[in-house]
């Protein structure tokens, strides 16, 4: 019973600032909701006993990528107003397909197919299981490989991210040796002959 | 007493709010963004639910991958972004047309 009272309370608030999130005007204030909705999805994440990817999820994704998300729209000075134009254009075309695919999605995800309970086994753990322990057990064996390949992906956005933003560095006014040490005595002085000047 | 529907039509309905989001918010890249992110968070739930309803760990691990690639993806979006505000600066989609793709 408590269950469901926490799943329908976080399941609202998931659904409230998702909406929010789309239809805010300052996308500031969007991604703070963003923020808020995945808050919300860890704590279902929790209900789920998905433990270590509910924390994964705050602290890597709200503590890291929304923050990301956050300076680059409070860096970007950015005109709104003409950004706004079409919002009332597109909004019967976008709630149209938004309930078409929420029928059609409700149609086969409600069906009794998908009625079922958690399996008796799954659901009662034994008090020393632990999600940490099981989640890196699979990674380590079975999922192995895929793992490498997760870190090269994440090396390899390090490398675009850093070589999309950096500007050029500046031209310093520092001496170039091998320059100085090649010059000849005609590139710098120049001797001219002249008659002399009386005032 | 909850059972996998109940997550799996959450999560449909934060996919459909996320699709609505792109097409109401067809001028804003960093609002397009956002609703590709909700659109990554509605895909995990289903996984964990999938997860913890058959008693496989091995949804958990797919999420897992999941938030990987969609930090890569973030933080490669978020620099073409600033990249492109530097050189055009705008970021309203329908000006960014010089690839005329």
């Amino acid at each position: 019973m408590i269950e469901q009272i926490v799943f329908y309370c976080f399941a609202a608030m998931l659904i409230f600032s998702a909406g929010m999130v789309v239809s805010m005007r300052n996308p500031v204030v969007s991604v703070l909701f963003l923020v808020l909705s995945f808050f919300s999805c860890a704590a279902i994440w929790l209900l789920l006993q998905a433990e270590f990817l509910a924390i994964v999820l705050i602290l890597v994704y709200v503590g890291a990528v929304m923050v990301l998300f956050l300076f680059v729209v409070m860096m970007l000075d950015i005109n709104m107003t003409v950004l706004r134009e079409g919002f009332v254009k597109f909004l019967p075309v976008g709630i149209g397909v938004a309930v078409l695919m929420l029928i059609s999605m409700g149609l086969i995800v409600g069906s009794s197919q998908f009625d079922i309970a958690a399996v008796a086994s799954v659901a009662q753990h034994d008090p020393g299981y632990s999600n940490t322990k099981e989640l890196g057990l699979a990674l380590y064996t079975n999922y192995l490989y895929p793992f490498e390949i997760a870190g090269i992906i994440l090396l390899v956005a390090i490398i675009a991210a850093i070589s999309l933003t950096m500007r050029k560095p500046r031209t310093h006014k520092t001496p170039k040796p091998e320059k100085q040490v090649s010059v000849k005595r005609k590139d710098r002085v120049r001797l001219v002959k002249m008659k002399a000047e009386k005032e | 007493m909850l059972v996998l529907s109940d997550f799996l039509i959450l999560a449909a309905i934060l996919f459909c709010i996320s699709v609505a989001g792109i097409f109401i918010n067809r001028k804003n890249v960093i609002i397009l963004l956002m609703c590709i992110e909700l659109m990554l968070l509605s895909v995990n739930l289903n996984f964990v639910a999938f997860s913890h309803f058959l008693g496989d760990i091995g949804g958990q691990v797919f999420v897992f991958f999941i938030l990987t690639v969609a930090a890569a993806e973030a933080a490669i979006g978020l620099a073409i972004l600033v990249v492109l505000f530097r050189n055009r600066n705008t970021i309203n989609v329908a000006d960014l047309n010089s690839m005329k793709g």
